[in-house]
């Protein structure tokens, strides 16, 4: 161990490839023996992430999502990049509960799921250019245990 | 549709909807299943509806979105939901959420049928 990794995936904006992209970054992820409640984390944060893109990103309008992961020693650290219509007030969309589309049901949870379930979250956006969410999450050590 | 990743089974006793969700929710799967359980609740004159949560196998911020936008509805008629879950992971998400706050989780099906006949 202790293998530093990379990979890239492009993948549409369509909903069912939320799950899609979910599962490689959890197949990825498994190199670092992570627990259940470690992939679970992982899987729903990327899922935030992705369907954030779909929805407000690309407004679900077909566009290009980039995913990619790098694994760092007991870390790993994820990027979700969109080229849609960016976010006017990053901070009023990081509120918790706060919906820019409440018409659709959303629950405003999204950035504050990510934020909890991992233990880095950077949001950069530029209105009508995209934006890129990256999340780090640093695995318990193999050593402890766990 | 092929390949998709939620079943759902869906089920009525008297005005209560009991909605049981297998496999994944996610924004992807909710909106099917937001279309089928609205057509039983208006179609068959529905006051409750419990959510059978425990065989899921994912879930993320949108199955909350699902929830707590049925939960408004049935406030409004005068109708409660209630939430069936033994599943750590499923927990994790709604613990976070803070929808446990609102609505009264029951280890089994039953269990919750059992508290709104009681009313």
């Amino acid at each position: 161990m202790g293998d530093n990794n990379y990979m890239k995936l492009e993948f549409l904006s369509k909903s069912q490839n939320e799950s899609f992209a979910r599962v490689v970054v959890a197949a990825f992820a498994a190199q670092l023996d992570p627990t259940i409640e470690e992939i679970s984390d992982i899987k729903t944060a990327v899922s935030e992430a992705v369907t954030n893109a779909i929805i407000h990103g690309y407004e679900n309008r077909l566009g290009t999502i980039v995913l990619e992961a790098t694994i760092e020693d007991r870390k790993i650290v994820v990027t979700i990049k969109d080229m849609g219509k960016g976010i006017e007030d990053l901070k009023m969309a990081m509120e918790p509960f706060y919906t820019s589309k409440p018409e659709l049901e959303r629950s405003g949870m999204g950035f504050t799921v990510m934020e909890t379930f991992m233990d880095e979250l950077e949001v950069k956006s530029e209105l009508g250019k995209g934006t890129v969410v990256k999340m780090v999450k640093e695995f318990n050590s193999l050593t402890t245990g766990e | 549709m092929g390949g998709d990743t939620l079943q759902l089974s869906l089920n009525t006793i008297n005005n209560t909807l009991i909605v049981e969700f297998i496999g994944e929710l996610d924004h992807h799967s909710s909106e099917m299943a937001k279309h089928m359980i609205d057509e039983w609740y208006y179609g068959k004159q529905i006051k409750n509806i419990i959510f059978g949560l425990s065989k899921l196998e994912f879930m993320d911020s949108s199955g909350v979105g699902l929830i707590v936008a049925r939960y408004k509805i049935c406030c409004e008629n005068g109708g409660k939901v209630l939430l069936v879950n033994n599943n750590p992971q499923i927990e994790r998400i709604l613990q976070m959420t803070g929808i446990l706050k609102i609505m009264d989780e029951y280890s089994s099906i039953s269990d919750a049928m059992n508290n709104i006949i009681k009313e």
